[in-house]
Formats: structure tokens, C-alpha cells, sequence
């Protein structure tokens, strides 16, 4: 064995790349409390003094400052520090803490209208040749993208497409950097390029050919970018600052080269934890400098930055950047995967303060040990920064090494990637349905021309069997518009430090969308329950609705409305799963908006559930605002209902509860919040934000910004601060149903 | 005939009556008519929606998740629930049959064959003792209080679990002695367990104008900290435990 693993239990791991292995070998499972943590350090107080201070004049300008001429590659910038006496951690995506810098592969007029919205100018040459020498992601989208693809992003039926900005939702095996060193990794790659020498050399492998190169030649850069801070990872990391650290180096390159819409870190704290324990074992180090390590990382994490637009900022409001990381889960052999350093992760949001960065995601079991599900449950009251996943779901699908990508999207780590495919709009959908292809609101021919609803009363059978033929139209659309941008982005803007961190043959998933679930399924209900009458303009355009009669809303655990949700999930992925995939991509479907539910609402008019045009969705799974009336539980066990085995992308439920509703003191908050998700994931929920906060502070933080710098708040699969949202969204959130009987 | 009750509302996410998550059935129809009252829409005994105890049932069995990792149950109130004790009674033997814990909060005012049995599926009791002074109790219910008394009695010969509750409505059921007297009396009855404090809001008062009903509570304010702090200090005072909403 390398001297750098001495003290650690062999495995397959040491022979072939295998993090997983490592970690079976070696972890220390902790069914402990949480007294044993400790508070910041002198050197973390002093430096998140400085990042706060950056971080409100930031607040306050937008930006602190952006690139303007030098494209951001792994080795553009040297190395930049904030306070380097005081860091413990290093390295930053510029040269300049917070700088932005610019990633025109994807497109470089989105990089010009970025930088023009916050008052700079791209420089000439550097869109000169983006213009003329080097061809972007963008322009290939466009290039190829039919007149019906073109229509369907202009009318809003698909949107949020990454055709204009970096796909992300890809995860690079960060960890693999710590345990192997890159010079190995390199070597691998090269092995792996070699076995590619066949007689018959067809496209799909000499495009795997180039991949390799441009991986390796990501891997040496890597190691270039290291070395300009001092440190070499050409080894094996061989303490716990080093497997910090080089795992922080490994993604610093990667969100150096790409600005791709989530850049997730996958699970780390786990992997160093092994470290820190055999540190701490040996007395090599103190809990004050494991915990140091841990708050300097996760400084770090809360200061990715990307230079986004403002249409960009619409749909993902308040500058995310989904630095997922999941934390604890259970073993496949029935071991918790709860160490010490799950707590600790958790805790950098007591001794930083709440944070929307990085996305700390439990990974829920029943099995968990109580006294990690107890602080979960108390972190969750005290920041409403954490979210919730199913790990009794995600271990049977994906076993017990897997990811969260971006919100809710589970992959094998180092294994599986996905194309992101945004969402499609299904409460727009059944409007085309009832007009026969039209668009509500422009009046234009989207969908091919069929037989429009023409009665007064709307009906059942007739409205579902057009909206299924609807649907069909929309799901073959909707897929070859992702081929067309994935085949693009893996052309002209591949991510090839990340994929340098997956194995060669891996699983791709194509992961479609939806949005309007609860819109839809209330529609449905009220044309089934209630009666709905259509409402038409002079051109025959139905445009608007009114029930009469009580129909049973989505979100009351009420069968008769839940299964017309159930079903809408499984029938819409039953005709995605027919249509062919660029690289065989595996089709998946998310429920899931992010903050997109208002911009979808604003693009979709009146629909039959009587939600009025321009309004928003529910975000999400979401039951609509307001019209679950019995209570939390009913509500989620509604949502639990949705089946993932159609929803493999994952199905996002947000959930805000004054404290009062959840208990009388902090001891039943605790164990109500616990009985909860035991609850609902037993029930076979997926997913779920919590937000523990009253409507009051919200209000206040709209009026006083300055008094609430931190206030963190879940929103659709990621967390954001109050204060950065739009003011629409801030009443968007407002508006949601808190449960506070 | 099936056993019909008439149900006001249910809560899928009690967290506030009786120990973890309940699923809380609001019963239609109550004796009482206390001026505090936050829930006058669940006094007319010929309101409500009617269910079987089977479906009732059913919704119940829906949440058995969530009850039995929180140490949770059903808890049946109001109104007053005990008017239907033989609908409840026949959804708590299928509770109990269930493994589901059943708390019944109640003001005690009536009595009979059927609550006797009912009790015994009880696992707690949430007692509303609105006063202990007799004439203060007519004038803020009223009905008298001495049926709540004999209830206690009967509970503690049962040897029930029990939580007192009482609500603390400025200058009406601020009285100082009698609360003092209402302390010293609850000592004699080892199963009173807890002693719930809930502070007076005016979170209903809208209902009495939906319902054309007359709010003499207008202008009371909610009971300050110092009040209530006071009356925790004079109920624990015989080492009760005493748990207070603010």
C-alpha cells in the first residue's frame, strides 16, 4: 500500500478506482449526540468577518466585480486568497474572492448581456473570437433546433432549456483526487484510451477517444492549478488538510471551467471523515481543527459564484449554485453512514450562521440513528437550511454511494451523469388540449391542429383523451429538443474535468421535467367533480373558466384527486420512455420547479382548477396554495403518493410550518419534526424542504433587508437567501400555505 | 342503523393536543357555551359532516405512519365529545384494536353508561377545567362545575391518565385564590400527570361574528408573560408538572 494510506484497511480500492470501497473498509459509524462538537476558531471568526463584509457589499452592488476579457479555465487565474494567514482551506474560481468569471462556451451573448446587466463590457477581442474563431454551445443549439422546437421555447410550453447556459447537474467523484492523487487518475485514463484502439473504429468511439484526451489534459491542468497554490496532488493526499483540500481543488476546477446551472459536490463529508478520524486517533490533530477545517470548506462552498443573467435569475432566483452535498444515509449492509463528520457539516450552520450554501441534503432512513435524526430536527427549527431525501427509496435504485445533483436528482457517483432537461410545462399542455393546439395567450398554432373542445361544459373523457394526444406530441418534442442540446453541449462545451472524475462507462440519464402537476390535477378534478364552464373570446380561444359546484383539491390525501396526479406522472414518463435518446440516455422525470413556478404561471393563462392567468403554480409537488385544508399531514401524504419509480429525477415537496404548529416547546418541535419525516418516508415521500419560521419574519425581512442578511429559506429543492429573492417571489413564498393551526 | 357521528373537522397534523403527532377529530355539538370559546362553530349539535365509525376509520388508518413514530394517536374534541360517545366509543375499540393510542379532551360535564366503557380505551384525558370557582364557571360557561369535579373523581378511581388544561383569560379566569384552590385540589388526584396553561387569543373571535353570535371578549387583551408565569408558579407549587402554549 502507498505510505499515504497507512493505517487504513485494504480492498479493492487500492487497486482499481473504487471511493466506495475505501469507504465500506474504513468509516466510523457514529450513533452518538451531538455534545461533542465544538465552535468556530479564532482564524474562522476572523475570516468570515472579511467574507460577510464581502458578501453584504456585494448585497449591495449585485456583484463585487466580474472578468470581462480572459475565459475561465482550470488554469486562467493564479492564486487568489482572501486572508491567507487565516485560511486554512484555499483557493477561489478567479483571482479574486467572489469575482465572476466569464464561461462563453455555452454562449457568448449570454456572457455579454450578463456582464452589460450589472454595468460591464465584454471586451472586443475576447467576442471577436467567439463570434468568429470558436463556435459556442449556443449557436450548435441553434443551428439544429426545428421550427417546432423554436416555437414551443418561444410560447413557454418547454422552458428553462440549458441552451443557453452550462447544463450542470453533473458530479464529479470530487474524492477520488484525495484518495488516488491525479497522476494515477491519469494514468487510468490513459489505459483506459488505449483498450479504445479497436480495428473498427466507429463514432461513438472516437468520440470516446477525444473525451479521454480532453480529460486527461482537464486532469494536468488540475494538478497545474494546484501546484500554483503550492501544493502538489500528483499523491495521494496523506492528512486531513490535504484530503480537505485536495477534494476542494478537485471541485474548484471543475467550477472554474464550468458554470453549469447546479454544480453539486456529491458526499464528502463522509469520505472525510476517515481521514479526520485516523488524525484524531493518532493525536495528530484536535475536534478545533477538524472543525476548522470543515467551516474554512464550507466557506469556501458559500462562495461559488457565476455571472448569470437576469431572464437566468428569474428562473433560479436568488444566485443558487446547488453545491448539493448528502449527507448521512444508510449502508447497504445495514450500517448507518452517519459519522461524526455528518454532524460536523451540519453544525458549520451554527458556527457560520444559516446559509443557503451549500445545499446540505440529509439523506433520510427510518433505520438513521435517533440522535442524528434529533439534530437534524433541531437544525432544521433553528435554520431552515437543510433538506430532506428518501434514502430507503434512492439505496434500492442507486445504492449507497450516490449523489444529489442539483435539488433532488440522485446518481451513482462516478458512475452516472444526466442531461438536464428542464421542464415542460403540463397545466399549458392542457390548455392546447381544450384549444385544439392553440396558445391561450397568443392565439398562435404551437401544437399540430386538431379538434378543439367546442361545448359549454367541459368533459371528462373528451378533455383527457385530447390532452393525451397532447401529451404525446409534447413528450417527442420535448426529447429531441434535449438531443439536440445535449449532442451540442458535449460538443462545444464538454465538461471534461468532471467526466475526468467518472468512470468511462457510465449511465446517462435524460432528465425531463414537469411543472403545473397540482394545476393540472386539480383541473382534471374539477372537470370531473365539479362542473367547469369554458369561457371563450371572440375568436373562439377559451380563455378563462368558472366552476360551479366543490371538487376535491390535490393535497387533502383524498384519493379520487390524488390518483388523477398519480397517473398524470406515470402516463406523461410512459410516453417520454418512447421516444429515442441522444447516447441512449435513460429518460427520467422530475417534479420539480426551483423558483420557475412563477415564471410558468406568469406565461400560462387561466386554468380550469380556477387559478387565474398569470398566477403561480404551486412550486413542485406542491398541492396550490391554500387549497389543502387538513392539515400538514394530509397534504404531504397527498405528495407521497406520486410514484418515484416514474419520477426517477426526484419529486420536490416544500413545506413551511410556523413553530408553534409543530409543538409547544423545543423538545416536541423535535420530536413532531422527526415523527414527521419518519412519517412521511416511511409513506414513500421522496423528498422535502423544511422551513420552520413565522410569516411575520418573512413580512418583516421584506420591509428590513439589513436586519436579515442571513435569513435562509428552503425553496424548491434548494435554499436561498430571503433577502436576494425578487420582490414577486418574496410574495410568492409568502403567499404558500403555512401550516399553523 | 349505523352508528353515525357528526364530525366538524379533521387535522391531519395535531401537535398540540396530547403527546406527538395526532390526528385530531373535531366533534360537532357541545353543552358548553364558554365566552373564550375559539371553535363556536362546533357547538350546534345539528352541523357537521356525517361518518360511519368505518370511515372515519379509514382516514385515520391513514396516518398510522406518522403516530407511531412520533408517539402520537387520535385525539377526539371539539365541541364536546362526549355527547357521541358511542361513535367513539366504537372508533376507539378499532383504534385500540389497531395498536392507535386515543386521548379524549373533554370538559367532563356529562356522564354515563357509555363513557364509563369509553374510558376505558382511553389512554389519556385532556380535562378542561374552565374554572374552579362555581359561580365564575356558570358565568363563563354556564353550566355548572360540579359534573367536571365527579368526572376527575371517576378518572382517578379509574386510575386514567390525565391532563388538566386551563385557559387563562384576563380578568375572567385571572382569579388568583380560586387558581390557588384549583392547585391544592389537583394534588389529591395522583393522575393528573400535567397541567396545561393555554393563554386566552382571540384567534375565533371572528367566527362569533360569522355566526351572528354576540363576543363579549372584545376587549380583553391576551394574559401577559408575568400573569402567566404567576399562575404556573401557583400551579406547580405541589410539584405538577405545568406546561404553558406561550
Amino acid at each position: 500500500m502507498r505510505q499515504e494510506w497507512h493505517g487504513f484497511e485494504g480492498g479493492s480500492w487500492t487497486v482499481d478506482v473504487n471511493v466506495r470501497s475505501f469507504i465500506q473498509h474504513n468509516y466510523t459509524p457514529y450513533e452518538g449526540d451531538d455534545k461533542f462538537l465544538v465552535g468556530p476558531t479564532k482564524r474562522t471568526q476572523k475570516l468570515w468577518e472579511k467574507t460577510q463584509e464581502l458578501m453584504k457589499e456585494e448585497n449591495k452592488k449585485g456583484i463585487i466585480d466580474a472578468e470581462t476579457s480572459k475565459p475561465s479555465t482550470i488554469t486562467t487565474f493564479g492564486p487568489g486568497y482572501l486572508d491567507k494567514d487565516n485560511e486554512v482551506i484555499v483557493g477561489f474560481q478567479t483571482d479574486k474572492p467572489l469575482k465572476r468569471g466569464i464561461m462563453p462556451n455555452g454562449g457568448i451573448r449570454v456572457v455579454k448581456k450578463a456582464l452589460e446587466s450589472y454595468g460591464y463590457t465584454l471586451d472586443k477581442k475576447t467576442e471577436e473570437i467567439y463570434t468568429q474563431n470558436r463556435k459556442t454551445h449556443n449557436d450548435g443549439v441553434f443551428d439544429a433546433y426545428t421550427d417546432a422546437m423554436r416555437k414551443a421555447r418561444h410560447s413557454g410550453i418547454i422552458t428553462g432549456l440549458p441552451d443557453a447556459y452550462g447544463r450542470g447537474r453533473i458530479i464529479g467523484d470530487y474524492r477520488r483526487v484525495a484518495l488516488y492523487g491525479v497522476d494515477f487518475l491519469i494514468e487510468e485514463k490513459l489505459h483506459e484510451k488505449k483498450l479504445l484502439e479497436n480495428p473498427t473504429l466507429g463514432s461513438p468511439d472516437i468520440r470516446l477517444r477525444e473525451e479521454l484526451s480532453e480529460q486527461i489534459k482537464a486532469l494536468k491542468q488540475l494538478k497545474e492549478m494546484a501546484a500554483s497554490y503550492g501544493f502538489d496532488i500528483g499523491n495521494p493526499a496523506k492528512d486531513s488538510y490535504e484530503a480537505t483540500q485536495w477534494t476542494y481543488f478537485a471541485y474548484l476546477g471543475a467550477i472554474k471551467e464550468q458554470d453549469g446551472a447546479a454544480m453539486s459536490l456529491g458526499r464528502v463529508s463522509t469520505f472525510l471523515d476517515i481521514y479526520y478520524e485516523r488524525d484524531l486517533n493518532n493525536g495528530a490533530i484536535t475536534e478545533e481543527e477538524v472543525q476548522e477545517i470543515m467551516d474554512q470548506f464550507v466557506m469556501k462552498l458559500r462562495m461559488v459564484r457565476f455571472l448569470r443573467t437576469p431572464d437566468y435569475n428569474d428562473l433560479f432566483s436568488g444566485d443558487p449554485t446547488w453545491v448539493t452535498e448528502a449527507i448521512g444515509g444508510m449502508g447497504l449492509d445495514g450500517r448507518t453512514l452517519v459519522t461524526k463528520s455528518s454532524f460536523r457539516i451540519l453544525h458549520t450552520l451554527y458556527n457560520l450562521g444559516p446559509a443557503p450554501e451549500p445545499n446540505l441534503t440529509v439523506l433520510w432512513s427510518v433505520f438513521l440513528p435517533e440522535a442524528f435524526k434529533k439534530f437534524c430536527a433541531k437544525v432544521s427549527i433553528d435554520t431552515s437550511s437543510i433538506q430532506y431525501e428518501s434514502d430507503d427509496i434512492m439505496r434500492d435504485y442507486w445504492g449507497d454511494d450516490y449523489g444529489i445533483a442539483c435539488c433532488v436528482s440522485a446518481m451513482k457517483l462516478g458512475k452516472q451523469m444526466q442531461f438536464f432537461g428542464a421542464r415542460a410545462n403540463l397545466a399549458k399542455a392542457l390548455l392546447y388540449a381544450i384549444n385544439g393546439g392553440k396558445d391561450e395567450k397568443s392565439g398562435e398554432q404551437v401544437a399540430p391542429m386538431f379538434a378543439p373542445v367546442t361545448s359549454e361544459y367541459l368533459d371528462y373523457d373528451e378533455v383527457l383523451s385530447k390532452f393525451d394526444q397532447t401529451l404525446d406530441w409534447l413528450s417527442e418534442l420535448y426529447i429531441n429538443t434535449l438531443n439536440v442540446i445535449h449532442y451540442m453541449h458535449d460538443k462545444y462545451n464538454y465538461e471534461k474535468l468532471q467526466m475526468a472524475l467518472h468512470d468511462v462507462e457510465i449511465l446517462r440519464t435524460e432528465a425531463c421535467g414537469i411543472a403545473g402537476l397540482s394545476v393540472v390535477a386539480d383541473s382534471l378534478s374539477a372537470i370531473k367533480y365539479a362542473k367547469v364552464k369554458a369561457i371563450r373570446n371572440e375568436d373562439g380561444l377559451v380563455v378563462d373558466y368558472e366552476i360551479e359546484g366543490d371538487y376535491p383539491a390535490y393535497g387533502n390525501n383524498d384519493e379520487r384527486v390524488d390518483q388523477i396526479a398519480v397517473q398524470l406522472v406515470e402516463r406523461f414518463m410512459n410516453k417520454l420512455r418512447k421516444v429515442k435518446t441522444y447516447r441512449n440516455a435513460r429518460q427520467t422525470l422530475s417534479v420539480l420547479t426551483i423558483t420557475s413556478n412563477v415564471v410558468y404561471g406568469k406565461k400560462t393563462g387561466s386554468t380550469p382548477d380556477g387559478r387565474k392567468a398569470g398566477e403561480p403554480f404551486a412550486p413542485g409537488a406542491n398541492p396550490m396554495h391554500g387549497r389543502d385544508k387538513k392539515g400538514a399531514v394530509a397534504s404531504m401524504s397527498s405528495v407521497a403518493k406520486l410514484p418515484y419509480k416514474h419520477a426517477e429525477d426526484g419529486i420536490s415537496y416544500t413545506f413551511s410550518i410556523v413553530p408553534k404548529a409543530l409543538g409547544k416547546d423545543q423538545d416536541d418541535r423535535v420530536n413532531n419534526l422527526v415523527g414527521l419525516m419518519d412519517g412521511y418516508f416511511k409513506n414513500k415521500g421522496h423528498h422535502i424542504n423544511v422551513n420552520v419560521f413565522d410569516r411575520e419574519t418573512l413580512i418583516d425581512a421584506m420591509d428590513h433587508p439589513e436586519k436579515y442578511p442571513q435569513l435562509t429559506i428552503r425553496v424548491s429543492g434548494y435554499a436561498v437567501n430571503f433577502v436576494k429573492l425578487s420582490r414577486e417571489q418574496q410574495l410568492d413564498v409568502i403567499h404558500r400555505t403555512f401550516h399553523e393551526r | 342503523m349505523a352508528n353515525l357521528g357528526r364530525i366538524h373537522s379533521l387535522e391531519s397534523f395535531g401537535t398540540v393536543d396530547g403527546p406527538g403527532i395526532r390526528f385530531v377529530v373535531f366533534m360537532q355539538g357541545c353543552p358548553l357555551r364558554c365566552q373564550f370559546c375559539h371553535n363556536p362553530d362546533t357547538w350546534d349539535v345539528r352541523k357537521g359532516t356525517e361518518y360511519t365509525p368505518d370511515e372515519l376509520m379509514e382516514e385515520i388508518l391513514k396516518y398510522k405512519a406518522y403516530m407511531d413514530y412520533s408517539g402520537g394517536g387520535v385525539t377526539f374534541t371539539g365541541g364536546e365529545p362526549l355527547l357521541q360517545a358511542d361513535f367513539i366509543l366504537e372508533v376507539s375499540k378499532m383504534c385500540k384494536s389497531k395498536g392507535i393510542s386515543v386521548t379524549i379532551d373533554t370538559s367532563g360535564f356529562i356522564f354515563n353508561d357509555t363513557i364509563k366503557e369509553l374510558l376505558d380505551y382511553a389512554d389519556l384525558v385532556l380535562l378542561d377545567i374552565k374554572n374552579y370557582d362555581p359561580l365564575v364557571y356558570k358565568t363563563v360557561t354556564g353550566v355548572h362545575l360540579s359534573p367536571t369535579l365527579k368526572f376527575l373523581d371517576f378518572l382517578k378511581e379509574a386510575n386514567i391518565s390525565t391532563w388538566v388544561r386551563y385557559v387563562v383569560v384576563p380578568q375572567l379566569t385571572d382569579n388568583i385564590d380560586s387558581i390557588r384552590k384549583l392547585s391544592d385540589y389537583l394534588d389529591g388526584y395522583p393522575n393528573v400527570e400535567k397541567i396545561e396553561l393555554l393563554a386566552f387569543h382571540k384567534m375565533g373571535e371572528y367566527k362569533w361574528k360569522e355566526l351572528g353570535l354576540d363576543y363579549k371578549l372584545t376587549d380583553t387583551k391576551e394574559p401577559s408573560k408575568e400573569l402567566m408565569e404567576e399562575v404556573i408558579e401557583i400551579l406547580s407549587t405541589n410539584g405538577k408538572v405545568v406546561t404553558s402554549n406561550i
